[in-house]
């Protein structure tokens, strides 16, 4: 299926090797972009169109336990929207939380070529590997959530750091995962142990003895020693909460100056008291974040309509089901994590969703450095992945954002500066916060770029000046090398590949964590590895040359 | 002389042994058409353990044999059964659109068989 | 016995849902067959002694005679093409891979796909469709629990190490002296084998779970509740009251529950009282509740088919997209108003079990099963697979009742093929024959273009 192609006439975004719209041939040969090809090869004329790398998410729910929760909880949210098979596609339904196959191929229509998903605990690694694999045509990999994992935290405790590092290592390795994941370090004892109560603050020592600040420091210094191609993926305390931007930006300081990416930032952008309306610090945030080339983060935006609530940070469900008032989930990982999820709905009138709705687009207005504040919306947190489009329109065109503006809680753009900010993103920003800019905070070398080497992931775009029907519904998309999608239909079948690293670790330390896992979890110790039967296509990224 | 009385399906453990031999063997069939009764049920009705009883509803009926338990532990009036082909031939069909047919707490006439 | 023995460790019990993983095999592999357990209960012996490979049996057969398995795969998938309502059901006592293959073949064919879900917690997951549901691993209960309630369920019979493992005498991170940290309570209208393992047994009246559930949301919300409620019920309010101050001071609760609330009347209204009632006391402190799930691999069936279609059990394919009915697209009710015009019964026995219509019409159609052993559904099937035992001679992923899921262990090879085999095989052929279909159809239609084109 793989065959050589040239694409001919277009103009080119490609950020990391600088092209800024210029009309270039890209030449595609055995799924990798290469110099030249030879005459017969297949010729795609691209006069008129945009020309970009696939895009790539770097932070969405797509797979695994808490996502299969979420679709079998919502029926109405399916029912509404279904996807027709083809000849050589499978069916499948959407809404917020989609099927596997439909999630695929609509990343695929929106010229999305690869996407991670974003938070997965370690036993659940190999249900999430085999959603994967009935996700088609992007390439897909995972955060394995470690923060609140009792044997790690009893290591930091006893002040164990060598064997803790060994320890990072082997569970990300076991899981086939891509990189560690922090969700509310410390909360999850809270919850689970005394009542259903949280951590308040990062420096609170719930069992006298470990903070939140402390492990998140030492899985910033851990992964950093070891070299993941990404630094931990850290969701701060206090998500959701007013006045939550003071643990933000602790959290970041924690960092020094290592790596750490930040999650749906927006969502940690708080002033205000506990407990009241909150007040707009996208300024402070991103101030920060301006001025810290150590720090990355993703947005977070929240687009108004239906969302699904889905988070290992099992309080924060259980607080916004107090205010949905509807259907609730929670689910309790052994030893490794918590979960909750509440259907949602961000609504226009309502000051605190407006806020947000606000913060987030302030946060990509004020951006100094668009490599480093990258586009999502936390799918389907803020919202789903099939909102990208109108949220690329939102950044692009201010006279629709202004259109937009005035259909929203003006209280709440009384209290921010939204209405002041003028900027406009250009495509080839679009380019950095959608490809070049998650590829590189990824580590991803082949991926988010053009050049020769590059995986052959490609999306083409009619030019058009309505930015979300352009982004809505790409001409052509090609998967390594392969044509999914030509002339916006569906051409061809394609299974995507796992990303992961395999980082290295002392097998002795298998023997310190097996007495733990004999008395405390409830399958056997042999049994918890994922072994390579569940990778199908996989490509491991190299660690270690941080 | 026909008395009504609720009948539990259920699983036991022999029902599960015996159906890993296999659902065409003696002991499965055996198991799956033994009805546990309350004693005191089952005196007034004048039968004795391994006695035949017919089982009769609206759906069909089966034949199965009568096995006392301690009135205390089974109510008066209920009786139970293992799930297998004798308990399908009195489930009704109709689910009251849930998918699942009423498959436990069904009422069906018992009959003593005359030897 | 031979001297010819292998030590297969950790290997995995799939017949019931606690998909026991520490098993330690003895194989004569000699004979091709296990000879000995260690860890395993009653029924779970009986599962890895029992699956011996027979023989004289035949790993496909068409109406009864021997035929190769080229021609088997071929007569299946002609089968399901040509019907114009093909329908799959089973699913749970197979491995999660094999499933993925049926669903794909019932989204081919346009078929309707269906799980012993249906007849077993079903109702549970409509329940939970509902109002949601909160849970947790089997080993945060083991480790945390200290007040365990049973509802309807004899885990003693039906899940016989449920209490070591997980919930009673296990001994775990906060309740290391076992079932002295615990508090157990058994809600049944009879005394089972379970019942010696509580320390409250309550024993209500047949058929009134939901009115007790009910009563017990309202105390826990600190309303009244009728006077006559112990007339209503057989339970005395100081019982219920009792209970309910118990649910709300204890440190982590949990409760289990059976078919004893799926089965009767009431079905999904009984599981949603449940599961509504284990969420109201997360206000007090940490609830949560879990079906006991019957088969080895049902919540692999319930996890597969959401994950693929959207809905858990009981999806039709027929307009090219999933739909989901229960009482419309789930398997008695399909089979008892006559409507599927063709069978694919995977790893179940519904010509055992079925109420007596759905059966009846069974019987009326082809019916194309794969099974381990010898039924009343294979015995009268047109097409008849015989196939190896998942995680006694195939590898594969098996969900627990949790939802955790673990890699199979297998001890010893079959002559016959997996599931996941034969249904590869089936669904490359379908997807042939669908193919063609829709090309001649295509073709068609552009032949009927011309001519209109030549008319005008």
């Amino acid at each position: 299926m793989a065959s050589s192609m040239r694409i001919i006439n277009g103009r080119v975004y490609d950020p990391t090797n600088n092209i800024d719209g210029e009309v270039k041939e890209i030449c595609i040969k055995d799924g990798k972009i290469v110099e030249s090809v030879a005459d017969d090869a297949t010729v795609i004329d691209a006069k008129g169109m945009v020309i970009m790398p696939g895009a790539v998410d770097i932070h969405c729910h797509i797979a695994g336990p808490k996502v299969n929760a979420a679709r079998k909880l919502q029926p109405e949210d399916h029912r509404h929207d279904v996807h027709e098979s083809t000849p050589f596609t499978r069916s499948g339904t959407g809404g917020t939380v989609p099927s596997t196959f439909t999630t695929g191929y609509r990343y695929a229509t929106l010229g999305y070529t690869t996407a991670m998903e974003a938070a997965v605990t370690p036993i659940g690694a190999r249900h999430t590997l085999e959603e994967f694999h009935d996700t088609p045509v992007i390439d897909k990999g995972f955060y394995v959530l470690l923060a609140n994992n009792i044997f790690l935290q009893n290591l930091l405790r006893e002040n164990r750091l060598e064997e803790f590092d060994q320890a990072v290592a082997w569970w990300v390795s076991s899981t086939k995962a891509y990189t560690v994941k922090l969700v509310n370090p410390g909360g999850d004892e809270p919850w689970k142990g005394k009542k259903n109560s949280n951590v308040a603050d990062i420096d609170e020592k719930t069992d006298e003895e470990l903070s939140p600040r402390q492990i998140i420091e030492a899985f910033i210094k851990s992964v950093h020693k070891q070299g993941f191609p990404h630094p931990p993926h850290i969701h701060c305390n206090n998500l959701g909460h007013s006045g939550n931007y003071i643990t933000t930006l602790e959290t970041m300081k924690t960092a020094g100056d290592m790596r750490a990416h930040l999650a749906h930032i927006q969502f940690h952008s708080y002033g205000g008291e506990l407990g009241k309306n909150p007040t707009s610090k996208a300024a402070e945030i991103i101030e920060y974040i301006n001025n810290h080339p150590n720090i990355t983060c993703d947005v977070g935006q929240v687009m108004f309509g239906k969302a699904t609530i889905m988070t290992a940070d099992a309080p924060l469900a259980y607080v916004l089901k107090g205010h949905s008032k509807g259907k609730w989930v929670n689910a309790d990982t052994e030893c490794e994590s918590g979960c909750g999820i509440v259907p949602f709905s961000y609504q226009e009138h309502i000051y605190m969703h407006t806020l947000q709705w606000a913060i987030g687009l302030e946060l990509f207005l004020m951006s100094e450095d668009p490599w480093r504040v990258l586009l999502s919306t936390d799918h389907p947190n803020g919202g789903s992945f099939m909102s990208y489009p109108k949220l690329i329109k939102l950044l692009m065109d201010k006279s629709f954002r202004h259109e937009e503006m005035k259909r929203v809680n003006q209280k709440a753009l009384d209290s921010c500066s939204l209405r002041d900010l003028e900027r406009e993103y250009s495509l080839y920003e679009i380019a950095i916060i959608t490809r070049a800019g998650p590829a590189k905070v990824l580590g991803l070398p082949n991926k988010g770029h053009l050049g020769v080497g590059a995986d052959a992931d490609i999306t083409i775009y009619d030019e058009m000046e309505d930015k979300e029907m352009m982004f809505n519904a790409p001409r052509y998309v090609i998967k390594s090398g392969n044509s999914i999608i030509e002339n916006h239909e569906f051409k061809n079948d394609f299974t995507g590949k796992l990303l992961h690293i395999v980082p290295e670790y002392d097998k002795k330390i298998e023997e310190i964590v097996q007495p733990f896992f004999e008395s405390y979890y409830s399958i056997e110790f042999s049994n918890y590895a994922v072994d390579d039967s569940y990778l199908h296509d996989h490509e491991i990224i190299p660690t270690g040359q941080a | 002389m026909a008395e009504k009385i609720i009948l539990i399906p259920g699983r036991s453990s022999k029902q599960g042994t015996s159906l890993n031999q296999g659902k065409l063997k003696d002991e499965y069939i055996a198991v799956t058409s033994t009805l546990e009764m309350n004693q005191d049920d089952m005196d007034r009705l004048k039968l004795v353990d391994g006695d035949e009883v017919r089982l009769i509803n609206d759906v069909g009926e089966t034949i199965v044999r009568c096995l006392g338990k301690k009135p205390e532990d089974l109510p008066h009036g209920t009786a139970f059964i293992p799930y297998g082909p004798p308990s399908s031939q009195l489930m009704a069909s109709d689910t009251a659109g849930s998918g699942m047919p009423l498959s436990k707490h069904m009422e069906v006439e018992i009959e003593k068989i005359s030897a | 016995m031979s001297e010819n023995i292998k030590i297969v460790k950790n290997a995995t019990c799939t017949f019931c849902g606690c998909v026991c993983d520490d098993m330690e095999l003895h194989v004569d592999l000699d004979e091709n067959r296990i000879v000995k357990t260690k860890k395993a209960c009653v029924l779970g012996k009986a599962w890895f002694l029992e699956h011996t490979i027979e023989k004289d049996a035949h790993a496909a057969m068409i109406d009864g005679k021997k035929v190769s398995m080229e021609e088997a795969i071929e007569e299946a998938a002609q089968t399901l093409v040509k019907a114009k309502f093909p329908i799959t059901y089973g699913l749970s006592d197979s491995t999660s891979e094999a499933q993925r293959q049926a669903v794909a073949i019932s989204d081919i064919v346009k078929g309707n796909v269906d799980t012993t879900s249906s007849v077993c917690h079903g109702p549970t997951g409509m329940a939970f469709q509902g109002v949601g549901e909160s849970t947790s691993t089997l080993g945060e209960v083991k480790n945390r629990a200290d007040l365990v309630i049973y509802w309807g369920a004899n885990p003693a019979e039906s899940h016989p190490r449920h209490f070591g493992r997980y919930s009673v005498t296990a001994k775990g991170m906060f309740t290391p002296n076992g079932k002295k940290d615990r508090t157990v309570v058994i809600v049944d209208v009879r005394k089972t084998k379970s019942s010696p393992v509580a320390d409250i047994n309550i024993r209500p009246k047949i058929g009134k779970d939901f009115e007790i559930l009910w009563a017990l949301r309202a105390l826990v919300k600190g309303k009244k509740v009728a006077d006559d409620i112990e007339e209503q019920t057989g339970i005395s309010l100081e019982t219920l009251e009792d209970l309910v101050e118990r649910m709300k001071n204890c440190r982590f609760g949990v409760f289990f529950f059976g078919m004893g609330l799926t089965m009767p009347r009431g079905r999904h209204f009984n599981t949603g009282a449940l599961l509504a009632l284990a969420t109201d006391l997360n206000e007090f402190t940490h609830f949560v509740a879990k079906p006991l799930r019957g088969h080895g691999n049902v919540t692999g069936a319930d996890n597969v088919v959401s994950w693929q279609t959207g809905y858990p059990f009981s999806v039709n394919f027929n307009r090219g997209y999933p739909r989901f009915n229960p009482g419309e697209f789930s398997t008695v009710d399909l089979l008892s108003k006559g409507e599927a015009d063709a069978a694919m019964i995977i790893a179940s026995d519904p010509a055992s079990n079925f109420p007596k219509k759905a059966i009846e019409h069974l019987k009326s159609i082809p019916v194309i099963s794969l099974d381990t052993k010898s039924t009343l559904t294979s015995k009268d099937a047109h097409v008849a697979f015989r196939v190896s035992t998942y995680g006694i001679n195939t590898t594969g992923t098996v969900y627990r009742m949790d939802d955790v899921p673990i890699t199979l262990n297998p001890a010893f090879d079959s002559p016959f093929p997996g599931d996941e085999e034969v249904l590869k095989g089936i669904k490359k052929r379908v997807q042939e024959l669908m193919l063609a279909r829709h090309n001649a159809n295509g073709a068609r239609g552009e032949a009927k273009v011309a001519a209109a084109r030549i008319q005008e």
